[in-house]
C-alpha cells in the first residue's frame, strides 16, 4: 500500500475544512473499498482523513413518518434495525443481498453509496480505463464484459455500480444530505450516481468537497409487497448479474403504485418511471409484468460477453414483480427462488 | 505503449509512527505504527499474533477474521490507528483459563477442517455470528458464513461444528 497521512475529524464542519484544505485528501469510513483500492493502487491519496468517530450513526423517525440514516449506520446495524425491518423490508433485504457478515459490519451508509465499480480493468492498473485514467479508453468495451452493463452506457465506460444497498434506496425515493463549504444540500438519490457519458471518472454527482452526512427515505415502505431478487454467479457473497428491487401498492389485484429499481445493469441503479406508471392500474399479472419489463429494457444494449442479462433481466423482473404481489419477497438465507 | 498513469506515486514522506493503544485478548497493549498498517498486519507483525491469517488481503475470503468490540470484520481491511481504543479478540484469546472455546471443541469434534489455513478466521467469524443471534438455522448459517471461504471444502463439517456450539450455548 502507498504511504499516506493520517488524521481525525473533530465533526462533520471540520471535515468539510480538513478536505477543503488538502483536495488530494480522501475520507475513510468503514474502510472496505477504499482500503481494497488503495492496495491495488488504484486510488493514492495523499492523506486519510478518518471520520468514523463522528456522530453519525443513528437511525431515526423524521417528522413527516420517514427515517434518516446517518451516514455512519453499519450496513449490518441497518438491516437488522426495528425500523428498517418492519416498514422497509425491501431496503433490509437488499442489505443481506450484499456482501458478507463481516463487510456488513464494516461498511457505512455513506461509503456504501459511494463505493467504486467492480470492474476487472478498473482494478488492473496494467490496462487502460477511461474511470481510472480518464482518456486511456476503456478496456471492457471489447474485452472481458460479462458483469458490464446493457444499459445508458457510453464509448467510455460500461461499467456497473456494484451497490445492493443503493438499488433497494433507489426504489424507495431516498435522498442524500450532504455538507460542503457552501453549507448543507439534499440530493435525490437518483440525481446522486450519474452515467458515465464522457466523463465516468465521476461516479457520483457528490462534489470533491463535500461530505454525505445522512440518507433519508420518505414513509412509504412498501412493506407488504416487495422484494429484492438478486441473480449471481454464486449464491452469496458475489456481486449481482442482474438484481431487481420490486415494490407494489394493491387494491386487490390492482396495482395502484410500483416501482422497479435494477443493479448491475448501469453505471447506476436503474429506475425507468415509464415502466412504472405502465404498471398502475394494472391487473397484477405476468402479462403487465412483462410489458413493464419490455420498457424497461428497450434500450437495453449488450456486449460480447453479457447479452444474457438482457433476457435474463426481463424474467428477474417478472419473478421479482410475482413475489412482491404474492407477498412472498425473495428470502436472502434460503436462495430457492419462488 | 499504453500510458496508464498520470498522477506520480505519492511522494509523501514517511510520517512518524502513530502511537496506538488496542486491548487484544484482553491484555492493553500500546505499539506505535505507520498509518497505513492493516490492523492484520499490526496483530501478526507487530504482536507477534499469527494465528489470525493473512489470505487474499482484500476481504474476500474471511481468513482474517477477528472480533473488534464483539462484531466479526475482516482485519485485512481496517487500518490499526483506526481501531485505537478498540478491544480486540482473535484466535488466540478465545478459550479461556486452558478450557477451548464451545466452538473450538465443535470444530475438533466435526473435523471441521482439513488445511486449517482458513479455520482461525471461521471460528472468529462463528463466534461473532452466535453474538449476533440471528442464524437459527442451517441456511441461515451458511448464509452469514459466506464471508469465510474454505478451499479444502470443510464446509458440512463447518455447518456441523457450529450447529453444536449454536445448542450447547
Amino acid at each position: 500500500m502507498i504511504n499516506f497521512e493520517y488524521a481525525r475529524a473533530n465533526d462533520v464542519a471540520d471535515a468539510v475544512r480538513q478536505i477543503t484544505a488538502d483536495p488530494t485528501a480522501k475520507f475513510i469510513a468503514g474502510g472496505t473499498n477504499l482500503i481494497d483500492l488503495m492496495k491495488e493502487d488504484v486510488e493514492r491519496p495523499s492523506r486519510l482523513i478518518d471520520i468514523s468517530r463522528l456522530p453519525l450513526n443513528k437511525v431515526e423517525e423524521t417528522t413527516d413518518g420517514g427515517v434518516r440514516i446517518g451516514a455512519l449506520v453499519p450496513n449490518s446495524d441497518l438491516a437488522y434495525h426495528p425500523l428498517i425491518e418492519q416498514r422497509y423490508p425491501l431496503l433490509a433485504s437488499a442489505l443481506l443481498a450484499g456482501a458478507s457478515q463481516q463487510l456488513r459490519n464494516m461498511a457505512s451508509t455513506g461509503g456504501n453509496l459511494l463505493q467504486r465499480t467492480r470492474c476487472y480493468y478498473f482494478y488492473d492498473t496494467a490496462t487502460p480505463c477511461n474511470k481510472r485514467q480518464p482518456g486511456s479508453g476503456c478496456s471492457a468495451i471489447n474485452g472481458l464484459n460479462r458483469m458490464h452493463a446493457i444499459l445508458g452506457t457510453s464509448e467510455a465506460c460500461i461499467a456497473t455500480h456494484p451497490s445492493d444497498m443503493c438499488v433497494g434506496l433507489a426504489a424507495l425515493n431516498a435522498k442524500v444530505h450532504v455538507t460542503g463549504p457552501a453549507g448543507e444540500r439534499i440530493i435525490a438519490l437518483s440525481d446522486f450516481h450519474r452515467l458515465p457519458g464522457t466523463t465516468p471518472q465521476f461516479d457520483t454527482t457528490l462534489r470533491p468537497d463535500e461530505i454525505v452526512t445522512a440518507v433519508e427515505i420518505p414513509a412509504q415502505g412498501f412493506a407488504r409487497n416487495y422484494s429484492y431478487l438478486k441473480i449471481r454467479d454464486r449464491l452469496s457473497y458475489a456481486f449481482a448479474l442482474v438484481s431487481v428491487a420490486a415494490a407494489l401498492e394493491l387494491e386487490g389485484d390492482t396495482i395502484k403504485d410500483a416501482r422497479l429499481a435494477l443493479g448491475g445493469v448501469a453505471h447506476k441503479p436503474w429506475r425507468n418511471t415509464a415502466a412504472e406508471s405502465a404498471l398502475t392500474g394494472q391487473k397484477a399479472n405476468d402479462v403487465a409484468f412483462g410489458r413493464a419489463a419490455d420498457l424497461l429494457l428497450r434500450d437495453a444494449k449488450g456486449f460480447t460477453h453479457n447479452a444474457f442479462k438482457i433476457d435474463l433481466a426481463r424474467r428477474t423482473i417478472i419473478r421479482a414483480l410475482t413475489q412482491a404481489a404474492q407477498g412472498t419477497p425473495q428470502s436472502q438465507s434460503n436462495k430457492k427462488i419462488r | 505503449m499504453v500510458q496508464t498513469r498520470t498522477a506520480a506515486r505519492s511522494t509523501i514522506p514517511a510520517p512518524d509512527k502513530i502511537s496506538v493503544v488496542l486491548t487484544v485478548n484482553g491484555a492493553e497493549t500500546q505499539l506505535n505504527v505507520a498509518p497505513w498498517t492493516t490492523l492484520l498486519d499490526a496483530l501478526r507483525d507487530h504482536l507477534n499474533l499469527t494465528g489470525t491469517k493473512k489470505g487474499c488481503d482484500h476481504g474476500q475470503c474471511g481468513a482474517c477474521t477477528v472480533l473488534v468490540d464483539g462484531r466479526r470484520i475482516n482485519s485485512c481491511l481496517t487500518l490499526a490507528v483506526m481501531k485505537d481504543g478498540a478491544k480486540v479478540t482473535t484466535i488466540e484469546g478465545l478459550a479461556t483459563n486452558g478450557s477451548l472455546h464451545a466452538v473450538q471443541q465443535a470444530f475438533i469434534d466435526h473435523d471441521a477442517f482439513q488445511c486449517g489455513y482458513c479455520t482461525p478466521g471461521q471460528i472468529c467469524s462463528a463466534v461473532g455470528l452466535m453474538a449476533e443471534g440471528k442464524a437459527k438455522t442451517a441456511d441461515e448459517i451458511r448464509e452469514l458464513m459466506s464471508g469465510n471461504i474454505c478451499r479444502c471444502g470443510a464446509y458440512p463439517n463447518i455447518v456441523a461444528a457450529i450447529q453444536q456450539a449454536m445448542e450447547k450455548s
